[in-house]
């Protein structure tokens, strides 16, 4: 396979922002411990439906605590990004991973969002899009501040690199 | 009406009046007679029949008005800079083009409106913003007045200068190209329609039962499985019917020219004329489809890969972008060229195939996707009645032999190469298509790989861009295959982020 001009893409420079770890931990304790809040509720409310709903509840209960101890680190481990004069380059995923590049020139909207869970954290999502409608870039898990400076000197070399972007 | 500096206000032409009250005449008809033969059980004929006609006038004479309103209060003008539509009664809509903007003027006329010669005219800037406020439609005003909207609209100061060699019509139908309507995807989709629909209305009449019945009588002698082939049969071959049907209906006087100052026009249509007019630097690249039937039969359909296309999802547009219908591979490729104002189609180009793991993917995948649910049929057939068994068997034993030639057939499709100006790619079995894209045109790329993808070896190479379906894939191409690709394309933006493989910077992909 690896003969002699074989390339890889290397992992972009930075790292996200330690907290990612704890809000995505966050996350998928909520998402599987809400679901299953209700069914214990509802459980211990109907009685003849009590071990089925319990169990379930237990269930997922145990797979968020599993994804809770697998995905966050592997993610963190993952999740990198880079900005260069050029371009913005970004990797994401776990079991399906991502490498995605996108022009400085191609660039037309630089956002930042930030969740309750994420303020709580203090953390924000930086979005980059094209003109393209699957061309997205997200990355995840900045540090707050860092993400509005990010935004900033993104938005001030898109306006300096000419182009109408499509 | 004013003519300021802005230029003049127009109105749309009152005739349309009469089509709204021929389309409401229809309806009236439509939904008339059944409501007066219902009503007709119950009293004498004639008093079912001047209830009818009493709500018949009511509803005609009613939409007829209301359009004469909407008519009314409807302007437009076409000013220096601005193309202005105000519009509506009680909720006033203004709609403001930048002329500058506008990239298409499509005109469309059904039957109805053809009589008095009036055209529907849409107007739009191509942006993927926001449904439907970057178009603009004009209901209607006559032929005359659309084809001058369309040539003030887009008639541009010529770029790129006359130009002989590809200026002119570059394609006109074959009617010998009606060969390749049957054996599309819409005869099936046609002929089940038509089963479906012998049984919805012989549902609403109560005479659903008879008509199974007569069908059992006609082929008393046959045994079940015969039967069942020849309905099946008797329904393609009216699918087949109706297909011929809708392509004389969809390409009749099919006409694709270039005009001077850089646009395509696509025209088209027996009894609904339509005239599609695309901008030439809207134009990214164009795709090359293959539906199975059509492949085997040695034909093409052209598609354009443009900005602003895709996101007109109101209606049946999705047919917009086709440039040029079914038709031999050799003048496909011809087409493909003349539209990217080419010497060689790149759609021709010779590709790099792929390695073997993808097939081995594509085998995996048909494979599974047969056996898993005869493994669900067997089990089931295990835990309840045997019969469930022999389906199982049965439904390997045909389907899985077909599965294995269509995932070999897949791998056979994928390509990729670089061809001039071009990223050409192909993929697809059941629809085999070749995208080529405009090197410029790509804005950026995505590299995806599964786990089992990064234990092979191989990747999804994407190439995202603003025009068509904004991003398009190479498959499963080689690791180094594919990175080379898209270096080779857009030079210089991968450069930076790649590195030879072995060197430990490589190497720390998070497995």
């Amino acid at each position: 396979m690896a003969g002699e001009n074989a390339v890889r893409l290397r992992p972009p420079r930075n790292a996200v922002d330690r907290r990612a770890v704890g809000w995505w931990s966050a996350q998928c304790l909520l998402a599987a411990g809400l679901p299953a809040a209700v069914l214990a509720v509802l459980g211990l409310l109907i009685e003849p439906a009590r071990t089925w709903l319990l169990g379930t509840a237990v269930v997922l209960v145990a797979l968020g605590v599993a994804c809770t101890a697998f995905f966050p680190a592997w993610w963190f481990r993952v999740h990198r990004w880079e900005v260069t004069d050029e371009a913005v380059y970004v990797r994401t995923g776990a079991l399906w991973q991502e490498w995605r590049i996108a022009p400085m020139s191609r660039i037309q909207t630089v956002d930042t969002v930030r969740g309750p869970l994420e303020q709580l954290f203090g953390l924000a999502t930086v979005t980059v899009t094209t003109a393209s409608s699957k061309g997205a870039l997200r990355v995840e898990g900045l540090d707050h501040e860092l993400a509005a400076d990010l935004a900033e000197r993104l938005t001030a070399l898109t306006r300096a690199t000419p182009g109408d972007a499509t | 009406m004013t003519a300021g500096p802005e230029g003049e206000w127009r109105r749309l032409d009152p005739r349309t009046l009469l089509v709204t009250a021929a389309v409401f005449c229809g309806v009236a008809a439509g939904a008339g007679v059944p409501i007066a033969a219902g009503l007709a059980g119950g009293r004498p004929l004639w008093q079912a029949v001047a209830w009818v006609l009493a709500g018949a006038v009511l509803l005609v004479g009613g939409g007829t008005a209301a359009d004469w309103v909407r008519c009314r209060r409807t302007r437009y003008r076409v000013g220096p800079d601005r193309v202005d539509l105000h519009t509506g009664l009680l909720l006033l809509k203004r709609r403001s083009l930048a002329r500058d903007r506008i990239r298409t003027v499509d005109l469309t006329a059904n039957p109805l409106q053809r009589v008095p010669g009036l055209v529907k005219v849409r107007i739009g800037t191509g942006e993927s913003t926001g449904g439907g406020e970057s178009t603009l439609e004009l209901e209607l005003v006559t032929r005359a007045e659309g084809e001058r909207l369309r040539r003030e609209l887009l008639a541009r100061p010529a770029a790129t200068g006359a130009d002989p060699a590809h200026d002119g019509t570059l394609a006109v139908l074959d009617p010998r190209w009606i060969r390749y309507a049957p054996v599309s995807f819409v005869a099936p989709a046609l002929g089940g329609a038509a089963a479906g629909a012998v049984l919805q209305v012989s549902e609403w009449f109560g005479a659903q039962a008879e008509v199974i019945d007569w069908i059992g009588d006609r082929f008393q002698e046959v045994s079940l499985p015969w039967m069942i082939v020849d309905l099946l049969l008797l329904a393609t071959a009216a699918g087949a019917v109706g297909a011929l049907g809708l392509w004389i209906e969809m390409w009749w006087n099919h006409r694709l020219e270039r005009e001077p100052g850089g646009t395509l026009r696509v025209r088209r249509g027996l009894f609904t004329a339509r005239s599609v007019t695309l901008e030439e630097r809207r134009l990214r690249g164009v795709e090359l489809v293959e539906p199975l039937g059509v492949r085997l039969l040695g034909a093409a359909r052209v598609d354009a890969v443009a900005t602003g296309l895709a996101e007109d999802d109101d209606e049946k547009h999705t047919d917009l972008k086709t440039l040029l219908p079914a038709a031999p591979r050799a003048v496909a490729d011809r087409v493909a060229a003349e539209v990217l104002r080419e010497t060689e189609p790149p759609t021709s180009a010779p590709l790099t195939a792929h390695p073997r793991a993808a097939r081995a993917r594509r085998l995996r995948w048909a494979l599974a996707a047969v056996l898993l649910p005869a493994a669900v049929l067997a089990l089931l057939g295990a835990l309840l009645t045997p019969v469930l068994l022999y389906v199982a068997a049965g439904w390997t034993v045909v389907l899985a032999p077909l599965a294995v030639l269509l995932a070999r057939d897949a791998y056979r499709s994928l390509g990729h190469t670089v061809s001039g100006g071009y990223l050409v790619t192909r993929s697809g079995s059941v629809r085999r298509a070749t995208v080529a894209l405009q090197r410029t045109g790509i804005i950026g790329w995505t590299v995806k790989q599964s786990y089992f993808q990064r234990r092979a070896g191989i990747l999804t190479l994407t190439a995202t861009t603003a025009a068509g379906e904004g991003a398009y894939d190479v498959l499963d191409a080689g690791e180094d295959q594919g990175l080379a690709l898209a270096d080779e394309a857009v030079p210089g933006l991968l450069t930076p982020f790649l590195v030879r493989a072995g060197t430990p910077e490589a190497r720390s992909t998070a497995r």
